[in-house]
C-alpha cells in the first residue's frame, strides 16, 4: 500500500510535445580528418597497410601506363614513328590506319556507310528504349513498332535487299560472309536476347510444371546444354548442321551460328526465369486461382511480371554474357569484332606488332557496352525500388 | 459428349498433352536421324567409334602426365588432351578461387582505396569478353618477353622468355638403370645451350596466358559472389563479435565467412564449372586441350558427330563431377552439427564421462 | 447453397478431414473456429477446390465438385475468397487488382469494369486509394481491398480464411466492420476466425472442429453459453480468458 501511494507521488508526466528541430552541424577540417584517419589505421591495422601499398602501386602504375599510352605515344599513322617507339610508347596510329576494317570487317570499303548508319540506328533505338516513360502500356507499342522499324533498316543497309527481295534502292548486294565488325556483334546480341528470352520462359515455365513428361524434358534440355561450352555449340552449329539438313544443305553459316548461340542462352535465360519464379510465393497463385483465372492467364497476368521483377538483375547479367559470348564465333569464322581485328593484322606484317593496341581498343568499346547494360539495370533496380511494389 | 468430358479432366488434358509433345519430338529426331543417315551415306563417310583406335597421326604440343607422340591412338589423344585440360582447370580453380576470396574481401573493406580499386578490377574484367582478354595476355608474353636465347632469370633456376616458363622439378631417377634400388629425388634444372632452353618443367606460353586469363576473369566473378555473401550476413553479427572482443581476422573467420559461405557455395560451384567450360577457348591459342584436340580429330577423319559427341560427353561428366564434389561440402557442415549434437547428447546422458548410462 | 457429405482428406497418411457433414443454406454466416491443426482452414479451401479430397460429396451451388475443370470453374466465379496473408498482387495498384479478373474472366469492358471496381472500393471505403500499389497501404487496408477484391466478380459465396490473424490489433476492427456489413447485406459467408465479439454478433450458425472432425454445431447465444461437449467448453474457457 505504501509502496503504491509512493510510486504515485514519483510519476512523472509530460505535459506537451517538443517540437522536432534540426541537427547541429558537422565541422570538417583537417584536424578531424588526420584525427579520423589516425583512428581508421590504428582499428584495423593490416587494412591500413594494404591502402597504403595500394596507393604506391596505383600512382607507380597509373604513371607507367600513362607514359607508355599518352605521353611517349604516337597517335598519327606513321609506321616508322611507330617503329621507333615500340617498347616505350603505344602505337595508336594503328588504329588511326586500321580502324575501318576493325570496325566494319570486309565491308567493302565505299559502302561503309551502311554499317555504319546500321550501328548508329541500333544505338539509337537501345537509347529509346531505355528511356521508363517508353514502356507505359500506352506506349509501348510506338516501342515495338521502332524495333521492327530498325530491323528492317538494318537488313535492307547491310544486305541490300529485304531477305532477297530487290526493293530497287539501288544498294549493291553484300552477301552475309562479308558482313563483320561491331555491326555484326550487335546483331548476334540483339537477335539472340530477343529470341532466347521467351524461348527461356517457356522452357522455365515447363520445369517448374506438374507434368512429369514436360519437366524431364526440360531439365534434360537445360542440364545438357549448361554442361557443354558454347564452343562445342558453335561447333555443332558449323560441322553437324549440314549433316542434319536433307540434301546437305545448309542455311548461311550466319543464321547457324544465330540459331546455336540462342538455343544456348535459352538455357541459362531459363535457369534466371525458373529462380524468378520460385521466389513468387504461393500466395499469389492461389489468389489468382480463386478469381477464376487459368494457367496462361494466371502466369501472363500475376507470376511473369513478378517473377521477371525479381530477377531482373540476373537478367541483365544473362544478356551482358550473351553480348560477350558473341566474341566466340570468331573461332566458326565469323569475323564479328574480336575477330575483324586478328584479320586486319594477321595478314599486315607492318602493322601486325601492334596488335595489343588493337585489343585495347576493341576491349575499350566491349566495356562501354556492357558496362553502360549493368548501369542501366543498376539504375532499373533503384527506379523500381521508389515505387513500392514489392510486398508481402 | 463423352470425348468432350475427357478434355475437360484435368489429368486425361495433361497426359494427352505430354503424349503430343512426346511424339513431335519424336518425329522431329527421327527425320534429324534419317537425314544424317542418308547424308553420311552419300558422303561415304564412315561412322562408328572405332577411329579411335587408329593412329593419330598428329603431335600435341604439350602433355602432362602422359607422353604422346604421332604413333599412338586417337583415343590417346583424347586422353592427353583432358589431361590438359584438367591441368589448367585445376590450377585455375584453386588459384582464382584465392584471388576472388581476396578481392571480394577488398569490395567491403572500410578503406576506400581499397574498395576502389578491388571495384576497378572488377568491373573492367567482367565486361570484356575472356576471349579477348586471353588474346591479350598471349599477345603479351609473346610480343613483349625476350627470346630464348637471353631470358629473364633467378638464381638460373627459373627462366622466363617467349618459350614458357622453365621451372625446376623434383624428380625420381636412378644412377644405374639396373638397380631398380638406387633411386633418388633429385632436382632437375632447367639447361641453357645453343638450341634454346630445355627443361622438364616447362609452362608454355599458351599455358601461361590461359591459365592468367582465366583465374583474372573467373577472380572477378567469385569476388562479386563472396561480396554479396558477406553483404547477407547481418550488421548485427559483426557487431556482437566486435563487442566480445575479436578482432578483424577473427571477425572474418569465425564469424562473417561461415555464414557467408551458405550463400556462396551454389553460385561459386556455377563459376567453377564455367572455368572449367572456358577453358576450351584453349583452341584459339593453341594450347591442346581437349576441345582443340577434338577439332584436329575431326579435321582429320570427317567423324564430325562421333568427335563432338565424345567432347560434349568428356564436359558432361567433369560437370557432374564438379557438382557432386561440391554438394559434399554441404553435407560436411552439416556433420559438424550433427557431431555437436551427439557430443551434447552424450554429455547429457553422462556427465561425469563414466561410461554408465544416466539412470 | 453447400452441402459437404462424408467429407474424408488425407495429406499423404495424414487424416486432415474425417467425415465432413455440413450444409450451409443461402444467406447463413457460419463461423468455423477451432484449436490449430483441426482442419478449418482445410475445410473451406475445399469449397472453392484449393484443395481436393477423397471421398465424399461436395455440392456448391448445386454444381458437384470433382476433377472436372469446368466444375472447378463454374464453382470459383461464385465463391470468392479472403486470405489471411492478403495476397494482393504487388505489382499492380489497387484498381488493377480489382479489375483484372473481371476484365480477363468475366470479360468485361475496363469501363465497366473500373465503375464495378470504384463502387466496390467505395463500398469497403476505400476509394481514396484507388491508384497506390498494396505496399503503400496498411495492413488493414490491404485486407479491405482484397475483400473488394472478390466482391468485384460478385460472389455468391464468400469465405474468409483468419482474415484478421495477420493484423495489427489496431487495424482489425476496420476489417471487422467491412465483414459486419457485408453480412447484414445477406450474403453468405463462411468465416474461420478467432474473433469471438466479431462470430457473436454476425453468426447464424458456430461450427466447431477438432482433429478433422466437426465437434459442435450451434446457435451462437447456445454455443458460448450452453456449450455441449468437455472440448468445446475447454477451447472456449481458453479464448474467453483473453
Amino acid at each position: 500500500m505504501h509502496d503504491h501511494l509512493h510510486r504515485a507521488k514519483s510519476t512523472k508526466v509530460s505535459t506537451h510535445y517538443l517540437k522536432s528541430q534540426n541537427p547541429p552541424k558537422k565541422i570538417r577540417s583537417w584536424s578531424t580528418l588526420i584525427h579520423l584517419t589516425r583512428l581508421e589505421f590504428k582499428q584495423h591495422p593490416v587494412q591500413g597497410a594494404l591502402s597504403m601499398i595500394l596507393l604506391v602501386l596505383v600512382i607507380l602504375s597509373g604513371l607507367a601506363f600513362l607514359n607508355w599510352g599518352v605521353f611517349n605515344a604516337v597517335f598519327i599513322s606513321d609506321e616508322a614513328a611507330c617503329q621507333l617507339a615500340r617498347s616505350t610508347g603505344a602505337c595508336w596510329g594503328m588504329i588511326a590506319e586500321k580502324y575501318r576494317l576493325i570496325l566494319w570487317g570486309r565491308f567493302p570499303f565505299e559502302e561503309q556507310w551502311r554499317p555504319l548508319t546500321s550501328v548508329v540506328l541500333i544505338l539509337l533505338t537501345l537509347s529509346l528504349s531505355c528511356v521508363g516513360t517508353l514502356w507505359r502500356p500506352a506506349y509501348r507499342q510506338w516501342l515495338y513498332l521502332s524495333w521492327v522499324w530498325c530491323a528492317a533498316i538494318f537488313e535492307i543497309l547491310m544486305s541490300g535487299t529485304f531477305f532477297g527481295i530487290d526493293i530497287g534502292l539501288g544498294l549493291a548486294k553484300v552477301e552475309t560472309d562479308l558482313w563483320g565488325g561491331l555491326p555484326l556483334t550487335l546483331l548476334l546480341s540483339i537477335v539472340s536476347i530477343a529470341l532466347a528470352t521467351p524461348l527461356g520462359i517457356l522452357l522455365a515455365l515447363a520445369r517448374t510444371s506438374d507434368m512429369p513428361m514436360i519437366k524431364t524434358l526440360a531439365v534434360t534440355y537445360i542440364e545438357l546444354v549448361r554442361g557443354v561450352p558454347l564452343i562445342s555449340v558453335l561447333f555443332m552449329a558449323s560441322f553437324m548442321f549440314p549433316l542434319l539438313m536433307p540434301g546437305l544443305q545448309s542455311p548461311d553459316v550466319l543464321l547457324r551460328v544465330l540459331a546455336g548461340i540462342t538455343l544456348f542462352s535459352a538455357a541459362y535465360t531459363a535457369e534466371v526465369v525458373r529462380a524468378g519464379l520460385l521466389s513468387v510465393g504461393a500466395g499469389q497463385l492461389e489468389a489468382a486461382q480463386s478469381l477464376g483465372l487459368g494457367y496462361w492467364k494466371t502466369q501472363r497476368f500475376v507470376v511473369l511480371p513478378q517473377a521477371l521483377a525479381h530477377v531482373l538483375p540476373g537478367l541483365v547479367n544473362n544478356f551482358i554474357s550473351i553480348f560477350k559470348d558473341t566474341s566466340l564465333v570468331t573461332i566458326v569464322s565469323l569475323y564479328e569484332l574480336t575477330g575483324a581485328l586478328g584479320l586486319a593484322l594477321n595478314g599486315d606484317a607492318i602493322w601486325r606488332p601492334f596488335k595489343l593496341e588493337g585489343y585495347l581498343f576493341i576491349g575499350l568499346i566491349y566495356f562501354c557496352f556492357c558496362f553502360a547494360l549493368s548501369h542501366l539495370s543498376q539504375n532499373f533496380n533503384k527506379a523500381s525500388q521508389t515505387t513500392p511494389k514489392m510486398s508481402a | 459428349m463423352k470425348i468432350l468430358e475427357l478434355w475437360h479432366h484435368k489429368r486425361t488434358r495433361q497426359r494427352l498433352f505430354q503424349c503430343a509433345v512426346v511424339l513431335i519430338l519424336l518425329v522431329v529426331v527421327g527425320s534429324l536421324s534419317y537425314n544424317t543417315w542418308t547424308n553420311l551415306k552419300s558422303r561415304g563417310i564412315q561412322s562408328g567409334f572405332d577411329f579411335l583406335m587408329e593412329n593419330s597421326g598428329f603431335d600435341i604440343g604439350e602433355h602432362f602426365l602422359i607422353s604422346f607422340d604421332s604413333s599412338d591412338h586417337y583415343w590417346w589423344a583424347f586422353l592427353a588432351g583432358l589431361l590438359n585440360t584438367l591441368k589448367v582447370s585445376m590450377v585455375g580453380l584453386i588459384c582464382s578461387s584465392l584471388l576472388g576470396l581476396m578481392i571480394g574481401m577488398g569490395r567491403t573493406s572500410h578503406q576506400t582505396l581499397i574498395r576502389w580499386c578491388s571495384r576497378a578490377y572488377v568491373e573492367c574484367l567482367r565486361n570484356v569478353p575472356l576471349l579477348l582478354q586471353l588474346l591479350m595476355w598471349y599477345v603479351l608474353l609473346i610480343e613483349y618477353l625476350p627470346s630464348s636465347e637471353t631470358p629473364y632469370s633467378w638464381f638460373n633456376a627459373i627462366l622466363l622468355s617467349q618459350e614458357g616458363l622453365a621451372l625446376p622439378q623434383l624428380m625420381w631417377s636412378s644412377n644405374s638403370s639396373n638397380d631398380f634400388l638406387d633411386t633418388q629425388l633429385l632436382w632437375s634444372w632447367p639447361i641453357r645451350d645453343i638450341y634454346g632452353i630445355h627443361s622438364d618443367l616447362n609452362l608454355s606460353p599458351e599455358f601461361i596466358s590461359l591459365t592468367f586469363a582465366l583465374i583474372l576473369y573467373t577472380s572477378a566473378f567469385i569476388a562479386e559472389i563472396v561480396r554479396a555473401g558477406i553483404e547477407s550476413v547481418p550488421k548485427g553479427q559483426i557487431e556482437a563479435a566486435q563487442s566480445i572482443g575479436l578482432n578483424d581476422f577473427q571477425i572474418n573467420r569465425f564469424v562473417v565467412l561461415p555464414q557467408a559461405a551458405q550463400l556462396i557455395r551454389p553460385p561459386l560451384t556455377n563459376q567453377y564449372l564455367n572455368l572449367i567450360k572456358n577453358s576450351s577457348l584453349a583452341v584459339a591459342v593453341g594450347y591442346p586441350d581437349v576441345v582443340s584436340i577434338a577439332n584436329t580429330a575431326l579435321n582429320q577423319t570427317g567423324r564430325a558427330l562421333e568427335c563432338i559427341s565424345i567432347l560434349m560427353a568428356i564436359y558432361l561428366s567433369l560437370s557432374l563431377l564438379v557438382s557432386w564434389g561440391m554438394n559434399q561440402f554441404k553435407d560436411a557442415s552439416s556433420i559438424a552439427i550433427e557431431k555437436d549434437k551427439e557430443r551434447l547428447e552424450r554429455s547429457r546422458l553422462d556427465p561425469q564421462g563414466t561410461g554408465a548410462r544416466h539412470a | 447453397m453447400i452441402e459437404f457429405k462424408l467429407i474424408n482428406k488425407w495429406y499423404g497418411n495424414y487424416h486432415a478431414l474425417r467425415d465432413i457433414n455440413l450444409e450451409v443454406k443461402e444467406g447463413e454466416r457460419v463461423i468455423v473456429c477451432g484449436p490449430s491443426g483441426s482442419g478449418k482452414s482445410t475445410l473451406i479451401r475445399c469449397i472453392n477446390a484449393l484443395e481436393d479430397f477423397q471421398s465424399g460429396t461436395l455440392r456448391v451451388n448445386s454444381v458437384s465438385l470433382n476433377e472436372d475443370l469446368r466444375s472447378v470453374q463454374l464453382v470459383r466465379q461464385s465463391v470468392g475468397m479472403v486470405f489471411q496473408q492478403f495476397n494482393l498482387f504487388p505489382h499492380l495498384t489497387v484498381l488493377q487488382n480489382l479489375t483484372l479478373a473481371p476484365i480477363q474472366v468475366k470479360k468485361m469492358s475496363p469501363e465497366n469494369a473500373l465503375f464495378l471496381a470504384m463502387a466496390q472500393l467505395t463500398r469497403v471505403r476505400i476509394e481514396e486509394h484507388a491508384h497506390k500499389f498494396p505496399a503503400q497501404l496498411s495492413g488493414g487496408q490491404q485486407q479491405r481491398v482484397a475483400i473488394a477484391r472478390t466482391l468485384c466478380m460478385e460472389p455468391k459465396i464468400l469465405l474468409f480464411d483468419e482474415p484478421t490473424s495477420a493484423l495489427d490489433p489496431e487495424m482489425i476492427q476496420e476489417v471487422l466492420d467491412v465483414m459486419i456489413e457485408l453480412a447484414t447485406q445477406g450474403i453468405t459467408m463462411i468465416c474461420v476466425t478467432h474473433e469471438m465479439g466479431f462470430a457473436k454478433r454476425v453468426a447464424s450458425r458456430i461450427v466447431f472442429m477438432d482433429q478433422g472432425q466437426i465437434m459442435e454445431e450451434a446457435q451462437p447465444e447456445d454455443f458460448f453459453n450452453h456449450p455441449k461437449h468437455p472440448r468445446t467448453q475447454a477451447f472456449l474457457a481458453k479464448l474467453l480468458d483473453h
